[in-house]
């Protein structure tokens, strides 16, 4: 048997347990610790999806929460119902494709692809321009556009009902489609982080000019890494919004960006495992943190309840990482399996190697 | 218009300029095939811009630059390399986070003809040519004699060894010229020495054109069948080793116009 078909069949393995898993969480688990699970499997989505364009093709963009923002209302206006349409729109009315039909529950992975590939669209003409800038000017102009979406979504009233947003939506994001794209994302993603267009992307990540003198158009490859992130940014909105049952402005604002890119560098940029397991991380902490924003009383001392306090914490965890830490958690590392089973072998222990043959996930 | 005599490299009335600075100015050029030439010249000379030219990192104002007779002038520089011109970097540009297999095949990224696609999910197909380009990427590794440092990240080798892997990624990249800007600089004798067979060696085995740029002057006169000679961006000698060596226009570039007195 060789290593490969060893480490396909560890993974299929593991897969089936991941789900497993899902199943008995979601027979037993109440509906809070669920809601925080599917938070935390939509937030390793996006931020592997993230990761890839910011850690794997070294481009820094500040866009996310804009192709986020393109996921989540195409698969509301796609799958709201027709009666909560009306309902929604009573001052203008909707536009038209979406104003006559509603995809129903079957069909919510459709809607996602849909919702993925207005995020992959996003990606595209927003790459096109900006792409051939390096950078910080990248990133502003991510930034840019990422605010367009936002100021669209505010003002188009006939699409997004403005700051209103859109409520009612259906709650298909159950545990196992946010478990299934979350697989699929860290699958798809590691998949090509490690093959050839994989490491032509970091290629450009460690020295344009030099992967340019290699042979490889680096323009091209930055608007592949971009659109494919773009992609599963869009599914992740897609599948929050349907979490939430609601979409609104406030929820792609520039925060989530900013949530996510905590995310991606406290578990290393490049490093999907990192990204996976922090992004779990973050969602259980920022729950687990509530109690910073309550009132405190610490002996005669009166603390009020204050909002927001929660993203000091993470903003300070952020500052000390990048004082002490700045590789992040897992630098660019990943977990493989050969890593995982040569501690449980004869110990020939060669620690974890930096391009492993496959990733594993968690 | 000229491919010149059928030379498989040709610039044609170069120049080039940053600002009102002539780095290069109407620098003419052959390189016919098989050929292993030198490109020496004082600091600042202008020899990498000639080399930047060639690859298209700079544009030339005005002049041609022409590749088996096609004109490649403004090329991207990924398209000058898939046509078959490689090269190396003065102050060598490896991939740091990346192994120094990885460094290899990236440069047999560009011969891939699987799409993102069938990569991402790792096709029959993706996994065949795969195979292929690191069966080819072991070869070479192997014949610069860095194969049981394959896995290792290339930023964390020592600088003798970081030389040869970017030689293993030029090569790597199919070319039928390379150009190897100043190979042999920090390296001690013994190593230039190797240095020297290896790039005798590699260029018959590969039936590849050599340019190179280097201040050591015993590799270039040992191995360089013609050598040219710049200073301030223009041409000032050509000619056999033995020519350059007594020839009084170089020997005042290198050490003054005094010196010239005294040769």
């Amino acid at each position: 048997m060789s290593d490969k078909f060893r480490n396909t069949l560890l993974t299929i393995a593991f897969i089936a347990f991941l789900f497993f898993v899902a199943w008995l969480a979601d027979s037993y688990l109440d509906e809070y610790v669920m809601r925080v699970v599917r938070t935390g499997l939509i937030y390793v989505t996006a931020a592997v999806s993230y990761n890839l364009i910011n850690g794997i093709a070294g481009q820094f963009s500040l866009g996310p929460n804009g192709f986020m923002a393109l996921g989540g209302y195409m698969v509301a206006l796609l799958i709201l119902p027709l009666e909560q349409k009306e309902f929604v729109w009573f001052l203008q009315p909707l536009i038209w494709p979406f104003r006559i039909f509603s995809l129903t529950k079957p069909l919510f992975p459709l809607a996602l692809a849909i919702g993925g590939a207005a995020g992959a669209l996003g990606a595209l003409i927003v790459g096109v321009p900006s792409l051939r800038l390096r950078g910080d000017y990248l990133a502003i102009a991510t930034f840019g556009f990422s605010q367009i979406i936002i100021v669209l979504a505010n003002n188009l009233i006939p699409v997004t009902n403005g700051a209103l947003g859109i409520k009612g939506i259906p709650e298909y994001a159950n545990v196992y489609w946010c478990l299934t794209w979350a697989i699929l994302t860290v699958l798809v993603i590691s998949n090509l982080a490690n093959s050839s267009y994989g490491r032509a992307m970091k290629s450009i990540r460690d020295d344009e000019v030099a992967a340019e003198a290699m042979g490889i158009p680096i323009f091209k490859h930055k608007l592949l890494a971009f659109v494919v992130s773009g992609f599963f940014a869009g599914v992740s909105g897609g599948l929050m919004a349907s979490l939430i049952t609601t979409v609104s402005p406030s929820l792609y604002s520039f925060s989530m960006t900013f949530n996510l890119l905590i995310i991606i560098v406290l578990g290393g940029l490049g490093s999907i495992t990192g990204s996976t397991i922090t992004a779990f991380a973050f969602t259980i902490l920022s729950e687990a943190l509530r109690f910073v924003e309550s009132p405190i009383n610490i002996g005669p001392v009166h603390i009020p309840g204050i909002a927001g306090m929660r993203m000091l914490v993470f903003s300070l965890l952020l500052v000390l990482l990048m004082v002490f830490y700045r590789q992040g958690l897992f630098g660019q590392k990943e977990i493989s399996w050969d890593w995982v089973l040569s501690h449980f072998k004869n110990r020939d222990y060669q620690g974890v190697k930096t391009c492993p043959q496959k990733t594993d996930r968690s | 218009m000229s491919s010149k005599n059928g030379s498989i490299l040709a610039l044609d009335n170069v120049t080039v300029s940053f600002g009102g600075l002539l780095a290069v100015s109407d620098f003419d050029f052959t390189l016919q095939r098989g050929e292993l030439v030198g490109l020496i010249g004082p600091n600042g000379a202008g020899k990498t811009t000639v080399f930047n030219i060639i690859t298209g990192q700079y544009e030339p104002v005005s002049g041609k630059v022409f590749f088996r007779g096609q004109d490649i002038t403004g090329w991207r520089p990924d398209r000058v390399t898939c046509a078959g011109i490689a090269r190396t970097f003065q102050n060598m540009r490896l991939f740091e986070g990346l192994t120094v297999l990885d460094n290899v095949l990236v440069a047999r990224h560009s011969k891939l003809r699987s799409s993102m696609l069938a990569a991402a999910l790792n096709l029959p197909s993706y996994v065949k040519e795969e195979r292929q380009a690191e069966t080819k990427a072991m070869e070479l590794l192997d014949r610069v004699g860095l194969v049981d440092l394959a896995h290792t990240q290339a930023g964390s080798l020592p600088y003798g060894q970081q030389r040869r892997v970017e030689i293993a990624r030029a090569l790597a990249a199919d070319p039928e010229v390379l150009l190897l800007d100043e190979p042999a600089a920090g390296m001690n004798p013994e190593e230039t020495m190797r240095l020297m067979e290896f790039i005798c060696g590699v260029r018959d085995e590969f039936g590849l054109t050599i340019l190179l740029i280097e201040h050591d002057m015993k590799l270039v006169m040992g191995i360089c069948e013609r050598i040219r000679v710049i200073d301030y961006g223009m041409s000032i000698a050509e000619g056999t080793p033995e020519e350059i060596q007594g020839n009084p226009k170089v020997i005042s570039a290198y050490l003054g116009e005094e010196a010239c007195d005294y040769a």
